[in-house]
């Protein structure tokens, strides 16, 4: 079965910086992949990548076994890949609602609309009218999160959703996460906490300087393996 | 007392006229910072096409404002997607010397065209019409004509942006054009279609400026001046701000008139800069 | 595992002249040398060009200097070419100094205005900047209009001239115009040598970093205001010097920024060379070209819309950059000497424990 999602030797980088050296991921329907490794390791660039933001080669990233690398990333959100970006990114001359209206704006029918995103995040919809960075960091990561479900995504990613979070809310918004997948959604974490994105995740893949330095499950991997594929020590 | 009131009063029709120009260019730099030097030129070159579809192709008035409306749209859209995109960034220096070199060659197309001379729309009589007020005040109508239709595109404008799908996108898109992109949002196509609506609030503008008054090639930067200082006097990010800020420029203005033709619209430039000294961000700033 | 990269890396030198640049500089010498002799052989003509082709170059250096060193990018520098004017005549013809005197005073004064002047212009930002600068130099141009004892709309002429020999005003004219450019490239070259100068080039690459490493961005950028208007007032008084006539239209006219503005779309931006090249291009252009009006104008002005958006670092940037070319040894350049130091493999250390945000 074709996977959703897959990456054959992503190459990737900012100008004259090389980031990425070649990633091979695969992510399959309804499948939660973890994205694990440390700062700078090239993570957040992948999922970049992979929503269009940095140019990528055609035939790089497949979705649905067709090539999408380098489209423009106004035209892969509406394939059905919709990122929630790092630091979150809200509008804020747009309140709270507009920026989840705003989600829905290239129209993909689905489940996922503002009452079924304040059903998610009761605590929003109190806010509904607040412009959108005047909420709480936690909250803020909702809105974020609500306004990349509203574009009814097939594919999911999220990179570092506990950026800047203390740990009580980010256990609060990652509880979220089984609701939101539960319809068949497939979805990327990207994580520098190994145990939370190992909770999260049925597989994960872990990145060290722009290279998948380990793949696995994430139940049964054992710990060590996983610290030397995310410090890069050598055996 | 009366010489008081008719000043507000012609001031307040000549600022409508004023806040009509910056309507477009508080929009453009709303959405996407750009200061385009070549906005007064514009205004001059779609007056000049309204004459040449009046005066020379001899089409009904109603017919020709209609098709000025709809190659404003087009060449808006055009200008800002080809051109302008690419200038559009964090540096004002590329911008401004295209725009700068767009306004050189404007008025000297026109003049080349048309020759120095000022030209008015021919209108059949209306710019004559007028009103006749208690006090001796005459007000005419296309002035008021002018005031209606400012304050019809402030509410319009005011109500696009607050309201609509596309106004959240304007917005969001000047916030983050990168971001927006992952709304599906293209900020390319964004500007093109602010520049677009810009374009038509120009025509307008355009129309009702060369009904009332002759114009020439080389009028442009005059105005380019006013709309900018309705637009800082207003506070940036506020369409009603820019309403209130051309207010004040006219009634400026007039007043300096009243004094001596020569400092009416040097009072204009003077109150402008009284404005930035006391209250640099304007009288209704946005707050973000 | 013993890391190499403790050890400074060896075998490399920074210089700052380069083959070309020595050229150049010899050329310039050379150039001056001549020119300074020019009363002796050249027509009035070319003494007249000369004069005309300084201002030119003055106002374009001091254009670069504000846009290019400073980040300011001004459409108004006009008012101080025009205040330079007529400070530089109302000193001759009323307060009896001498015209030639009163040109440095003049640039003086100018320096004086701008200081409130910057107080006004420093509330905006970029574009609007530039817009704000234009705004203020109509208000000097309307206001000077307005006063009938300068000769209102119509201007007047420098008449504190009159008593001295038609040849001996001309000399002194050159000279004083050949003191001025050579005067005026001494000093920002050295300027730009040294520490003010580099934190300038730091500060137009990025206020916000400069500042963490302690560039007083605000004083730094009010210098350089401060600097410009008194070099551009120094320009337009020596033109109307040249000129022996004054109006508000000639001294406060937009089209002197448009002229600097296509100097340095010739030249490029930030070079000191840049302006140079751009003036002499200009100047001959529009000694040839002029005579076509409109569509000289027209162009000019299309050529303006390509360059901008083809070379936004102007033709001599492009140039510059592309083959290395700098003709005033402003920057500082590494050169290898010995083979450069071998890039040990590298060992992460352990990550700490918190997450930092990227």
């Amino acid at each position: 079965m074709t996977p959703l999602l897959q990456t054959k030797q992503l190459t990737g980088g900012y100008g004259d910086f090389q980031a990425l050296f070649g990633i091979d991921v695969t992510v399959g329907a309804g499948e939660v992949v973890a994205l694990i490794g440390a700062n700078g390791a090239g993570k957040s660039t992948f999922l970049k990548s992979v929503a269009g933001l940095l140019r990528a080669a055609p035939s790089q990233i497949l979705y649905k076994g067709a090539p999408i690398g380098g489209l423009p990333a106004e035209r892969i959100v509406g394939q059905g890949i919709a990122l929630v970006p790092e630091g979150r990114r809200l509008f804020p001359s747009l309140s709270v609602e507009e920026n989840l209206r705003l989600g829905a704006y290239c129209g993909r029918p689905g489940r996922w609309d503002l009452d079924a995103v304040f059903g998610l995040f009761p605590v929003l919809r109190e806010r509904r009218h607040h412009p959108a960075t005047a909420l709480s960091g936690g909250q803020q990561q909702m809105v974020a999160i609500g306004r990349a479900l509203m574009s009814n995504p097939e594919l999911l990613m999220c990179d570092e959703l506990s950026l800047g979070l203390a740990p009580v809310i980010v256990r609060e918004i990652y509880a979220a996460l089984p609701a939101i997948v539960a319809g068949g959604m497939s979805a990327i974490i990207v994580e520098q906490d190994v145990r939370l994105a190992r909770q999260v995740s049925s597989r994960f893949y872990c990145v060290q300087e722009g290279r998948v330095s380990l793949a696995g499950e994430s139940a049964s991997a054992s710990d060590e393996a996983i610290a030397q594929a995310y410090f890069g020590v050598a055996a | 007392m009366n010489t008081l009131v008719n000043i507000l009063l012609q001031g307040v029709l000549l600022g409508a006229l004023y806040a009509l120009f910056a309507m477009g260019q508080s929009l453009v730099f709303g959405v996407m910072r750009l200061t385009n030097i070549a906005h007064g030129d514009f205004i001059v070159l779609l007056v000049f096409l309204l004459f040449a579809l009046t005066g020379i192709a001899h089409l009904p008035l109603a017919v020709a404002l209609l098709l000025l409306v709809v190659i404003a749209f087009a060449a808006g859209y055009g200008v800002q997607y080809f051109l302008l995109n690419r200038v559009s960034s964090r540096d004002p220096l590329p911008s401004l010397m295209v725009t700068f070199g767009l306004s050189i060659v404007i008025q000297n197309v026109l003049q080349e065209l048309f020759s120095a001379d000022p030209r008015a729309i021919a209108t059949g009589g209306f710019e004559a019409l007028s009103v006749a007020l208690p006090g001796g005040i005459t007000v005419g109508y296309l002035p008021l004509l002018t005031l209606l239709a400012t304050i019809g595109l402030t509410f319009g404008l005011q109500w696009l942006f607050g309201r609509t799908a596309l106004g959240r996108a304007f917005r969001a898109t000047s916030d983050d054009r990168e971001i927006v992109q992952l709304m599906g949002v293209s900020h390319r196509r964004t500007y093109a279609l602010a520049m677009a609506i810009a374009f038509v609030l120009i025509a307008v503008a355009a129309a009702l400026y060369g009904m009332r008054t002759a114009v020439a090639p080389a009028d442009g930067p005059a105005l380019l001046l006013y709309a900018f200082e309705a637009v800082i006097i207003g506070g940036m990010g506020s369409f009603w701000g820019t309403f209130l800020g051309g207010m004040a420029l006219g009634v400026a203005q007039q007043a300096g008139f009243y004094f001596d033709p020569g400092w009416g619209i040097w009072l204009g430039h003077v109150m402008f800069l009284a404005v930035l000294v006391v209250r640099p961000q304007g009288f209704l700033p946005k707050t973000a | 595992m013993e890391s190499k990269m403790n050890r400074p890396a060896q075998g490399f030198d920074v210089r700052r002249s380069t083959r070309a640049s020595q050229v150049a500089m010899f050329g310039l010498l050379l150039a001056a040398v001549v020119i300074a002799s020019a009363p002796y052989w050249a027509g009035r003509d070319a003494l007249r060009d000369f004069t005309q082709l300084a201002s030119y170059l003055i106002f374009a250096m001091m254009w670069n200097l504000l846009a290019g060193y400073g980040g300011m990018v001004s459409i108004g520098q006009q008012a101080f070419f025009g205040i330079g004017g007529y400070a530089m005549l109302v000193l001759s013809n009323y307060c009896g100094v001498s015209p030639f005197l009163a040109v440095p005073l003049a640039a003086g004064i100018a320096m004086l205005v701008a200081v409130p002047v910057s107080r006004l212009a420093f509330r905006l930002d970029g574009g609007y900047f530039a817009v704000g600068t234009w705004v203020i130099a109509e208000v000097f141009r309307l206001g000077v209009a307005n006063v009938s004892a300068l000769g209102g709309g119509s201007g007047t002429s420098l008449t504190a001239l009159r008593g001295i020999p038609r040849a001996t005003r001309e000399s002194m004219t050159l000279w004083l115009a050949l003191a001025a450019v050579v005067g005026g490239m001494a000093v920002l070259y050295w300027f730009l040598r040294s520490r003010p100068g580099l934190a300038l080039t730091a500060m137009r690459d990025n206020a916000q970093a400069a500042g963490s490493q302690g560039v007083d961005v605000r004083r730094a950028r009010l210098a350089v205001y401060l600097v410009a208007a008194g070099g551009t007032a120094f320009a337009g008084a020596l033109y109307f010097l040249g000129n022996l006539r004054i109006s508000p239209d000639a001294a406060f006219s937009v089209n002197w920024t448009a002229f600097g503005i296509f100097i340095v779309l010739i030249g490029g931006l930030g070079t000191l060379e840049g302006p140079i090249i751009g003036a002499l291009v200009f100047f001959v252009l529009n000694k040839f070209l002029s005579d076509y009006g409109t569509w000289y104008l027209i162009g000019l002005g299309t050529v303006a819309i390509g360059v901008a958006l083809i070379f936004p670092e102007g033709i001599w940037g492009y140039v510059s950059r592309r083959f290395g070319l700098q003709l005033f040894p402003v920057g500082r350049r590494l050169v290898w000497t010995a083979p450069g130091p071998a890039v040990p493999p590298r060992h992460l250390p352990p990550a700490r424990e918190a997450a930092t945000p990227q």
